[in-house]
């Protein structure tokens, strides 16, 4: 049967790289005991895959595996088991069922959510300006940016892959700004790319380092007739 | 939140950040103001490289278990980190706390290769530790040595306050207690050292004055303060399953270079090989017991998660119980994900029949560690295999499916004569036609594949050969041209391959090895011109290393192809393996005769090892044949 877990990756984890994340999670698959299905052959591997791969630098509150077992436990005990075996940096919070039709997570992911912030104090005073900018920033027609690709140079437009940015205060009344962005293999908007665009458009330096990002959702695009986003997980049935 | 020594600007900029995190599962953390030693362990290599040794994984787990010492581990920074850390004043930190070396009451250094020694200078001169011993004041670290190259310390003898010599498990509580007594009893570092170095199993350098003779040779090695040992008695376990092993091992992110669990089976090794240092200084043979190994190799997979489980020994075939216990892991592990690896086993049917079970044949290659191409050059160096042996080996191995056969074999060694350097390239040929000749073409699965390589032969201290002379790097060359030579006028040339390695490295190897106190000032310079990393054959700069010789004067024919009298004092005969130098100049002259020495298992040769009580030359043979 097939299970979708969600996962955070927080902190120190953001070092960490999408190929060294996929055989962390082997191991954990092991060390908590998941009754999880593998290949045939002399080296057989498990049955897993990855939605989108998340960039080296940034954090996530919705990261999404795939996996397929041959049985399981209730979803809270499946998740306080697989927590059990990680660290504080990576934790389980949704495992749900999908029905066998399901397309892989991978192949359906459409748009994510960021939540971007100044890196650290240092940053804040140039944040002000950089938030006062977005209006100005998303009423222009087209954004063109140019992209090095291994064929040459290419200009794309990203204002249509921008969905929603928008300014909101977090808890400590510091202003962040929620980015909607196309996501997935079709259009892939990265956040650190808009970012730097943003900056150009305010006659600022490109500056990687100074945010900081985190992801908040993945979505899938779902129904026929009137199309709409859909969170990966909400896909899924939790195991009572 | 953890902060991190690094900027997430460098972090992002430099290969591998993974590396400088120290987030890793079973990586332990402690409150540094409840613990009263901190202890930086470090591996002077790169991280996956440093992460794979076990030794180190086994004194962090046995230091931690203690609540008063909080151990953390240090690896030399890759080039574009130490670039970096350089330019911008970084000092270098353990991973854990991510605290500077500096402020630690230890670094801890295991040395495990020659030519990592000027990774030991980069490290302390990162920590902004004085490189000398004598430059370092009260508040810098004790800097301690330990691991196989401790064994002839005196090349680095400059930069260490204590080598700890032999086994760790054994010795460091009481070294930790005494630190912790001298500080109570308000002694500063030279109360502690001189106490340290009345301890079993303790070198203090500073404390032993060397003299020489006016040809170079040593005169005297004698301790300058009372008492102090005028020799140390290696360290060692004596009953295995009572040392503590590695509880929850750390599982790195990276894909390190020993991506498994490693299971240690036994130490030492019975076969007497006069070429092995290994094999002489973890002298006598101790086992496992089978319950032990079977109880923590389901606990370290389950701890860790890993999908492999490796035996860890000097020769795996020796092991006693060793069909029971792959019998075990086969049962139990097999079909549930686990791969079973093992290295170091004799070809034979049981080993052949192990491995078509646990990996594929038709894309595995068996390795035979033959080490010289004739019988005469094998009883020269005592390695007990006939010819007859290693065909019988390969034709089992050709039988069982294998096509691919990789042969290991050393050049340059003592007595070497033409027909032992062809020699390689004739016995590589007559295992290819060994396949030809006896599997039918209708079960033949393709062409066989020969792949011979040598490496050349160091001297090592504490074996036989440590008064052997060396090659030079062009006899090493013209030997290695001679080999290819004769490959390529072999019938199945087409099915052989010939690789050797690199001779710079080899020599300079070698004066590292037989090295002694004068050594550590080229080891300096050459650190000071450049030289780090010296085993990445892409760093290594063999011109860097001779200008540094020539500004210190030092000869490296004195070390390498200088033939030694038997009575030469040696720089490392003040240590004492428990193997006797009498024993070793026996064996000496048993090599230059041709003459094999049985194995311990077959007849006690008398090597000394027997006073440590224990191993196997305790066991009572008529209970294992």
């Amino acid at each position: 049967m097939k299970i979708r877990i969600r996962f955070t990756k927080t902190e120190d984890m953001r070092f960490i790289g999408h190929l060294d994340m996929m055989r962390f999670f082997q191991k954990v698959m092991r060390r908590a005991g998941v009754d999880i299905c593998y290949s045939g052959g002399f080296s057989p591997h498990q049955i897993m895959s990855f939605a989108a791969p998340l960039g080296v630098g940034l954090t996530s509150h919705a990261e999404y595996v795939d996996i397929e077992v041959h049985s399981t436990e209730s979803s809270s005990v499946m998740i306080d088991r697989i927590n059990a075996s990680l660290t504080e940096q990576v934790q389980v919070v949704s495992y749900r069922r999908l029905a066998d039709d399901t397309p892989a997570a991978m192949s359906c992911v459409a748009a994510a959510d960021y939540t971007i912030g100044p890196h650290s104090a240092e940053y804040r005073t140039e944040w002000q300006q950089i938030v006062a900018g977005i209006p100005g920033f998303l009423a222009q027609d087209v954004i063109p940016v140019t992209k090095q690709t291994k064929k040459g140079e290419r200009t794309i437009d990203i204002r249509p892959l921008i969905y929603r940015m928008e300014t909101e205060d977090d808890e400590d009344g510091y202003s962040v700004i929620r980015l909607q962005a196309a996501a997935g293999s079709v259009d892939n908007l990265k956040p650190g790319l808009v970012m730097d665009t943003l900056r150009g458009y305010l006659g600022l330096e490109p500056a990687p380092f100074a945010t900081q990002i985190c992801r908040e959702e993945v979505y899938a695009l779902s129904g026929r007739e009137t199309p709409r986003f859909v969170s990966l997980e909400s896909l899924g049935e939790d195991i009572e | 939140m953890r902060k991190l020594a690094l900027s997430d600007e460098i972090l992002l900029s430099i290969q591998q950040p993974a590396r400088y995190l120290g987030n890793e599962l079973n990586a332990v953390y402690k409150d540094p103001d409840q613990v009263d030693i901190r202890f930086a362990m470090c591996f002077p290599d790169v991280y996956e490289i440093g992460m794979s040794h076990l030794g180190m994984q086994i004194l962090y787990s046995m230091f931690n278990r203690r609540t008063d010492v909080w151990c953390e581990r240090v690896f030399s920074p890759w080039t574009d980190l130490d670039d970096i850390m350089r330019r911008k004043h970084i000092p270098l930190f353990a991973l854990e706390s991510q605290d500077p070396v500096h402020d630690f009451d230890f670094l801890g250094i295991t040395i495990q290769y020659e030519m990592c020694y000027t990774n030991i200078l980069q490290v302390l001169d990162l920590s902004h530790i004085p490189l000398h011993a004598d430059d370092r004041k009260e508040n810098d670290p004790i800097v301690i040595g330990g691991g196989p190259c401790a064994y002839n310390p005196e090349p680095l003898a400059d930069f260490f306050d204590l080598f700890y010599i032999g086994e760790g498990e054994t010795q460091y509580d009481a070294l930790f207690d005494l630190y912790k007594q001298v500080h109570l009893s308000g002694g500063n570092r030279w109360d502690f050292l001189l106490a340290a170095a009345k301890l079993p199993g303790i070198y203090v350098p500073q404390f032993y004055d060397v003299t020489y003779h006016e040809d170079g040779t040593i005169a005297a090695f004698t301790p300058n303060e009372p008492g102090v040992p005028a020799t140390i008695r290696k360290e060692l376990v004596t009953e295995m399953d009572e040392a503590p092993y590695i509880e929850n091992p750390l599982v790195p992110f990276l894909k390190v270079t020993q991506d498994r669990v490693v299971l240690e089976i036994q130490r030492g090794c019975i076969r007497g090989c006069r070429f092995c240092q290994a094999g002489s200084v973890y002298r006598p043979l101790r086992e496992h017991s089978l319950e032990y190994l079977k109880r923590y190799a389901v606990h370290m997979l389950q701890s860790t998660g890993h999908e492999e489980i490796s035996l860890s020994s000097l020769s795996s075939s020796d092991y006693s119980r060793l069909k029971e216990l792959v019998n075990f892991l086969i049962d139990e592990f097999q079909g549930k994900g686990v791969n079973i690896s093992l290295p170091s086993l004799r070809i034979d049917a049981f080993s052949l029949d192990v491995m078509s079970k646990v990996q594929d044949i038709k894309k595995s290659s068996l390795t035979f560690a033959l080490e010289a191409g004739t019988q005469r050059m094998r009883d020269v160096i005592n390695k007990g295999l006939t010819e007859e042996e290693i065909l019988n080996g390969a034709l089992e191995a050709f039988r069982g499916g294998w096509n691919r056969v990789k042969l290991y074999f050393m050049l340059g060694l003592p007595t070497e004569t033409e027909e032992d350097m062809r020699g390689i390239a004739l016995l590589s040929e007559k295992i290819a036609e060994t396949y030809y000749d006896e599997i039918p073409k209708e079960q033949r699965n393709g062409r066989v594949q020969v792949t011979a390589s040598s490496s050349f032969f160091v001297p090592k201290p504490f074996t036989p050969f440590q008064w052997a002379r060396m090659c030079t790097k062009e006899e090493f060359l013209e030997r290695a041209w001679l080999v290819k030579d004769t490959f390529r006028s072999m019938k199945n040339a087409k099915s052989l391959k010939y690789n050797y390695h690199e001779a710079d490295l080899t020599v300079l190897e070698g004066v590292l090895a037989r090295g002694d106190r004068r050594v550590a000032a080229v080891i300096e310079q050459a650190y000071y011109h450049g030289a780090l990393y010296d085993s990445w054959s892409e760093y290594f700069h063999n011109d860097i290393w001779m200008h540094a010789f020539e500004l210190c004067g030092v000869d490296i024919d004195f070390y390498t192809t200088r033939e030694r009298g038997l009575d030469e004092i040696f720089p490392w005969d003040f240590i004492d393996t428990g193997v006797t130098k009498a024993f070793l100049k026996r064996e000496w002259q048993n090599a230059i005769a041709g003459t094999v020495t049985p194995n311990c298992r077959e007849h006690c040769s008398g090597c000394g090892a027997r006073r440590f009580k224990g191993g196997v030359c305790y066991e009572d043979s008529h209970s294992l044949h």
